[in-house]
């Protein structure tokens, strides 16, 4: 069944401009397409009559760069928990919906024009620190520090993260303590973490503070919207290790 | 009458090649090494690890990517595994046997030399990622787990479930950034390489646009590197990311680098059938899902029965039947081409009939649900997140997809290109895979290239260039490479036709599956030379592109994307129309057994075709690197 949407969608020429909301209709869309197919075809649509697309980041469209991620409905990457943007899909919504669609929105992430933002404040907090400083050519053999099975499936599960931002997106104080406590935690659990653990922590937050992410408080919202369902429990972890590290300094 | 080219291959046998090549190879001294200047083009695994060796090395590097983030480029959605040669499974691996295993995958037109060298240097490999924290896939005693990969009979592909691309990336991210931090490397993030700017066949350095800005920019260099990944995505639907692209291997091409096999494209076995016209890429599936998945049809094609319901009986497991001892760990150009058979012959499944089953029942019967859901869980969830169905529940519809450039720019045995200071590093050059890559050798070689081998390849050119004082941007070469590049982008702009970059890609990506896909023939790739001549021409006076230079334009950016798409794919036609053999992927249907295998000419075809730019993309000059085979005896490739 050809459904038919309205999308109320955010325009703004760039960082500099206000930005205000436009409304398009779109018709005879097939439920199987993706959401950012939808965007294609608006943009076609859009292209066709003279008018400037949307811009909206994208990459990969299998839910594994990151790059990808807008507010949709209010809700960082839509309804359905832990999915990324491009892994919605028309079948989601109902015929006749309205769709409101926005960016990603933090003092962290400013708008560079329509739907994409700049992040770069995550690389900037990697670079801060999420690493461990092994140059090549210096690694032991890989055998030679076994690892229980339990403790690298809990690295993986932090190590997941895509790094998209939802998020701080979706956090009312744009925390970016998820995305923090998912590194500390992968790194802080493996045994070629350790030599490194409490530089990297503080180092880490107090970065995390001066890029003006807000602070934690504990509601949960973000591992409700992470795409790799990141736990909160992280969070625990990077506080647990922040601590450690203060105490011991 | 071609021309022969040498690879600079090392004297000495073949496992004392490359250590004969770095005891011999020159060095930069560390106090000198500051003084030098890198561009890495790309931040995949190959990009992000030389650059961040590199930059540890002492050198000065300048990482350009087009994504927002270095972090995002597509090596971060490879599944399934890497390959090495550890023998921790004490199954009968060994150097040799990945070398042969390689070679043999790639239908013997790859380089021994480098095939040997990617086996020797796989190890390393694992230590390193596993320093830098790659949470690889561990046994219950802590130490590391293996799988099997299509094409091998041993178990040598090391996992991080199925996120295995991503996890290596951000082992070589982190490196990456870690050396930012140190002032070491200079990253532009959202930039795109318009131009390579060389003078007197030696690289100086490239122009690039700011995507953010819109700013045209000069960047000088003792040498670039290419690290922009493959061009798959010349076929629009495809399992790459959106903004991959050919655009810095073409522009270096147009500058004088020779490109290599460009025809040779592998078509993922696993990905994701198309579903309609609105498509925009076709999702991968990890191959690693045929170690316990089993592919079938139907065997009548009337059969509409749901796949649950049909009746081993009525079952044709034709990769079992036809490879019994591969069976569905047939390499993938076999497994690709068997499964294109059966579509073409009607035994396609799925609404629109263009996919076949990979079922789990069995393995789900045999080893249970949990072991399956540990394994695949991930890649089963990824599954019904983008179908809404239940792989657990019922069969996977699966269809093949162009996914990996085994052909591009050309490099000698240094990874260095036909242009000096210019070299090309994992899927952006030819080197190591033939005419058809084994899984898991992908990011093998991305990251071999980067962390192992051009450290010690480029610093013999850098020492060359210690006394040379950087290139200076003020140069006349550079302005008016600038130049050229700003009256490229105006025209786009400035043509006001009524078709746009995507339409445009859609059509020349439908003719190249038609013509110069899975099978190609004298007759179709005639035909569609003179068919993508023409939509060039029409692309030239009836692009659509809105919108000015001077900020953010999604559509400017695709459009010299296509336009490049358009040269390269009449070059990859005239490729595929000078090999009159089969081989691996490259599968011609003038030349096939009764069986309908793959047939090669090893008399005349055992060469790399590398092919010059001559200003007209109709005619290309060919010049050949004979392929010399002393450590192995050619053979038909047999996976029966």
């Amino acid at each position: 069944m050809p459904m038919k949407l309205q999308l109320k969608i955010w325009r703004q020429k760039n960082s500099d401009d206000l930005g205000k909301f436009n409304t398009y209709e779109l018709k005879d869309l097939n439920p199987a397409m993706s959401f950012l197919e939808m965007l294609d075809t608006l943009n076609l649509q859009l292209i066709k009559n003279k008018e400037e697309p949307v811009e909206f980041d994208h990459d990969c469209r299998e839910g594994i760069c990151g790059q990808c991620g807008v507010m949709i409905n209010g809700i960082a990457h839509g309804e359905p928990k832990n999915i990324t943007t491009c892994q919605l899909h028309l079948r989601e919504f109902k015929d006749g919906d309205t769709i409101v669609i926005e960016p990603f929105r933090a003092k962290a992430f400013p708008v560079l024009k329509d739907l994409k933002v700049d992040r770069s404040a995550f690389d900037t907090l990697i670079a801060s620190g999420g690493y461990i400083g092994v140059e090549t050519g210096q690694a032991p053999e890989a055998n030679t520090t076994p690892i229980p099975q339990e403790i690298a499936e809990q690295a993986f599960d932090a190590a997941a993260c895509i790094g998209c931002g939802a998020c701080v997106a979706t956090c009312k104080n744009e925390s970016a303590a998820l995305f923090v406590g998912a590194k500390i935690s992968h790194l802080a659990s493996l045994p070629q973490g350790k030599a490194e653990r409490e530089k990297r922590v503080l180092n880490m937050v107090n970065r995390m503070d001066e890029l003006k992410f807000g602070h934690c408080t504990n509601t949960e919202a973000c591992q409700v919207e992470c795409p790799q369902d990141i736990s909160v429990l992280h969070i625990a972890k990077l506080n647990y290790e922040y601590l450690r590290a203060k105490f011991k300094k | 009458m071609a021309n022969f080219i040498a690879a600079k291959i090392p004297e000495g046998p073949l496992e004392k090649k490359w250590q004969n090549y770095k005891d011999q190879a020159k060095l930069v001294s560390p106090n000198n090494r500051k003084k030098l200047e890198v561009i890495v083009i790309g931040t995949g695994l190959s990009g992000a690890s030389a650059a961040a060796s590199l930059a540890e090395m002492g050198y000065q590097v300048k990482s350009f990517c087009f994504q927002d983030s270095p972090r995002r480029a597509h090596s971060v959605a490879a599944q399934g595994g890497v390959n090495a040669m550890k023998n921790y499974k004490n199954d009968g691996d060994s150097v040799q046997r990945m070398f042969f295993d390689t070679l043999k995958g790639g239908d013997f037109r790859a380089r021994e030399a480098n095939t040997y060298r990617l086996a020797q240097c796989s190890a390393a490999l694992i230590d390193q990622a596993v320093a830098q924290g790659v949470p690889f896939a561990r046994e219950y005693s802590g130490y590391l787990s293996n799988r099997s990969f299509g094409g091998v009979q041993v178990s040598r592909t090391f996992y991080a479930r199925g996120q295995t691309g991503q996890q290596l990336l951000l082992g070589a991210y982190q490196a990456l950034l870690r050396q930012q931090a140190k002032g070491k490397v200079k990253i532009f993030n959202r930039h795109e390489m318009l131009e390579l700017v060389c003078e007197n066949n030696t690289a100086k350095g490239i122009i690039t646009r700011n995507l953010v800005s819109g700013k045209i920019e000069r960047h000088a260099a003792h040498a670039v590197i290419i690290a922009s990944g493959g061009f798959g995505k010349i076929y629009y639907l495809s399992t790459l990311a959106m903004g991959c692209n050919a655009s810095a291997i073409w522009r270096a091409h147009k500058k004088g680098a020779l490109m290599a096999n460009p025809s040779w494209t592998q078509f993922h076995p696993t990905s994701l059938p198309q579903s309609g016209s609105y498509q925009s890429k076709l999702t991968l599936m990890s191959e690693s899902l045929r170690n316990d998945g089993r592919i079938w049809v139907p065997k009548n094609k009337k059969d509409a029965r749901n796949p649950n319901e049909i009746p081993e009986s009525d079952r044709d497991y034709y990769l079992e039947r036809k490879y019994p001892s591969y069976g569905n760990l047939a390499p993938r150009d076999i497994a690709s081409r068997a499964a294109k058979e059966q579509i073409d012959n009607g035994f396609g499944v799925g609404e629109l009939k263009n996919a076949v089953y990979l079922d789990f029942a069995k393995a789900i019967k045999d080893l249970g649900k949990t072991t399956i859901q540990k394994r695949y869980g991930n890649l089963f969830d990824m599954y019904e997140k983008i179908t809404g169905i239940n792989a657990f529940k019922e069969p996977m519809k699966i269809s093949p997809s162009a996914h990996f450039s085994m052909g591009g720019l050309w490099v000698d045995y240094d990874l260095q290109t036909s242009i000096a200071g210019l070299f090309a590093i994992g899927e952006a050059n030819f080197s190591d895979h033939g005419a058809n890559r084994l899984g898991a050798n992908s990011l093998l070689q991305a990251c071999v290239d980067g962390y192992y081998i051009l450290p010690y390849t480029l610093q013999n050119y850098l020492a060359t260039q210690i006394d040379k004082p950087k290139p200076a941007t003020h140069s006349q070469t550079f302005i008016d490479a600038e130049e050229r590049v700003k009256t490229q982008l105006q025209t786009y702009l400035n043509t006001n036709g009524t078709k746009t970059p995507d339409e445009y890609h859609k059509e020349l990506g439908k003719l190249l599956y038609d013509y110069c896909g899975l099978s190609r023939s004298r007759k179709g790739l005639t035909f569609v030379i003179k068919e993508i001549q023409r939509l060039r021409e029409e692309f030239k006076t009836n692009l659509l592109v809105l919108g000015d230079t001077n900020q953010i334009n999604s559509e400017l950016e695709k459009a010299g994307r296509i336009a490049d798409y358009f040269e390269l794919a009449e070059l990859m036609c005239l490729d595929a129309l000078n090999r009159e053999e089969s081989c691996g992927t490259h599968f011609r249907e003038e030349y096939q057994s009764d069986e309908g295998e793959a047939v090669r000419n090893d008399n005349d075809y055992a060469y790399t075709a590398a092919w010059e730019w001559t200003g007209n993309p109709s005619q290309p000059e060919l010049h050949k690197e004979k392929l010399v085979f002393k450590n192995v005896s050619l053979s038909t490739r047999s996976y029966i």
